[in-house]
């Protein structure tokens, strides 16, 4: 089977279970090409986070997943890294993802690793943080922000690693409305190819032109926004409501 | 911009915040370590190295009290010195009867006592200033570069990175427990054994959490291309004025050190 080239992100019959044998991923297969904003909608519990975790091999289920080109499972060690920086994952919690002493030192943390020469990494901080109009926090403390501050903090965290592809883990959560607002301006700048999981849907209807949806581990739906945010029989019975 | 309550951090632009964190970090264990060597009741030593930490305290724009009211929070410790108060011989000061044990008191064991005592107090100053003059980050630099195993200085930097989440999580688990300790009559609160066991279980809902936060951190780590391996920034040179300021300080520390071994 050829595929063509801008194909980012393959994943055929993905299963996937906790240690304590939960079920999270049943069987679950999605396609996404380059430059594509994909929202994964669900009710709590249905296995989004678990699916994002996948996507740059720290979770590792049974199945095929291809990120950029690169084959997940199995991976080499260098392969593995490769992935990791083609893929930026934000985590639902900035408290989670900052976990250096400074802003500066988490936004330079992944350049780091990726063992590029001080001053290329000291650019890639300013012009990160400068992305999320975040340039003069560097010598901050992450402790004393804001949440919507340590959100977009986080996103500079991968966007520094300049990655191909952003997995956002619910990313307007816990944002008041200006920060939210402001966060959906600062995501739809973003050239990468998203995926995002949420139940925020005006932030899917914003954002994203394709909606996915996961209940249970199933994947249930798959489609454009449009035509899935006007299904309100389908939302209902996925615990979703319409924006 | 705010500060935890916790954070020992007092921000001011003295000639002590703006030196080098090495060099203040080396200077602060060099003079711990002078303390620890002067020998028992040498007190014009102790007074000298009393009126030095004095004299960086008030260079530090912090005022004369601030790091001695702040270092007495190191005596407890210093009471692990107690026992030698009657271990010690010599002249007689006086007598504990317990049960059928006798305890003497001596004087070289008094000396000794306090001498302790006051060492503790004064190390303790100056590891007082160290941290209000130096930021936190800044002192975690400073210990790598000074050659502190990387992985302990990550640690001590998670440590502090997540005390005050914790911190945060505990008073909020706090906050939940009084929103919900009321009682119509305004008594009750049952008993001591009622309310440590729910004390207990806050602290092992705290564990879970953290325990719980630490996997996600590992994540978050890990997705940036966390290996096992802690990488860091290199650090520029010193400067010449900041190296002077360093020998000067360690040369006069040691002389104080020869001058406890030779006199006492």
């Amino acid at each position: 089977m050829v595929k063509t080239t801008s194909q980012e992100i393959l994943i055929k019959n993905l299963n996937f279970s906790y240690p304590d044998g939960q079920m999270a991923l049943s069987n679950v297969s999605l396609e996404i090409q380059r430059g594509e904003r994909v929202a994964i909608v669900g009710p709590n519990g249905a296995g989004k986070s678990t699916l994002l975790l996948h996507l740059n091999g720290i979770l590792r289920g049974d199945g095929r997943v291809r990120v950029a080109g690169l084959e997940v499972p199995g991976a080499s060690d260098g392969a593995l890294r490769r992935v990791r920086a083609a893929v930026g994952l934000v985590f639902q919690n900035p408290d989670d993802q900052l976990f250096s002493p400074t802003v500066f030192d988490d936004v330079a943390f992944g350049p780091l690793y990726m063992e590029l020469p001080p001053q290329e990494v000291d650019r890639r901080v300013t012009r990160a943080l400068a992305w999320v109009g975040m340039e003069e926090y560097a010598g901050r403390v992450s402790h004393h922000l804001s949440t919507g501050e340590k959100k977009r903090i986080a996103i500079a965290t991968v966007l520094a690693m300049e990655p191909r592809l952003l997995a956002l883990d619910e990313p307007s959560a816990g944002l008041d409305p200006r920060a939210r607002r402001s966060l959906i301006e600062l995501l739809c700048t973003l050239p990468q190819t998203l995926v995002v999981s949420t139940h925020d849907m005006r932030l899917v209807q914003e954002l994203c032109p394709r909606t996915v949806i996961l209940d249970q581990g199933r994947l249930v739906a798959d489609g454009s926004t449009q035509e899935i945010l006007n299904d309100e029989v389908l939302l209902n019975t996925h615990g979703l409501e319409r924006p | 911009m705010h500060y935890h309550f916790l954070d020992p951090y007092r921000p001011a632009k003295s000639v002590l915040h703006t030196l080098d964190p090495r060099v203040k970090l080396v200077l602060t264990v060099a003079f711990i370590l002078a303390v620890a060597l002067a020998p028992t009741a040498a007190w014009p030593l102790y007074t000298l190295l009393l009126a030095l930490a004095v004299a960086a305290a008030v260079a530090a724009e912090l005022g004369v009290t601030y790091a001695l009211k702040r270092a007495l929070l190191a005596l407890p410790f210093a009471l692990a010195a107690l026992p030698s108060l009657f271990t010690l011989p010599g002249a007689r000061l006086f007598s504990l009867q317990i049960g059928q044990w006798v305890l003497t008191a001596t004087e070289p064991g008094l000396q000794r006592v306090l001498s302790v005592v006051l060492k503790s107090w004064i190390s303790m100053q100056a590891a007082v200033l160290l941290t209000a003059t130096t930021e936190f980050p800044d002192l975690l630099v400073a210990m790598r570069a000074i050659g502190v195993p990387r992985l302990l200085v990550a640690i001590f930097g998670l440590m502090w990175r997540y005390l005050f989440v914790l911190v945060d999580e505990a008073i909020r688990l706090i906050r939940a427990r009084d929103a919900r300790s009321g009682s119509p009559m305004g008594q009750g609160g049952r008993t001591v054994w009622w309310r440590a066991r729910v004390t207990g279980g806050m602290a092992g809902n705290l564990f879970l959490r953290g325990y719980e936060r630490s996997e996600r951190i590992y994540a978050a780590m890990a997705a940036r291309g966390y290996d096992g391996e802690v990488r860091t920034f290199p650090q520029p040179p010193l400067n010449i004025g900041q190296i002077i300021v360093l020998i000067g300080g360690l040369i006069s520390l040691g002389a104080l050190t020869l001058l406890g071994i030779w006199f006492w």
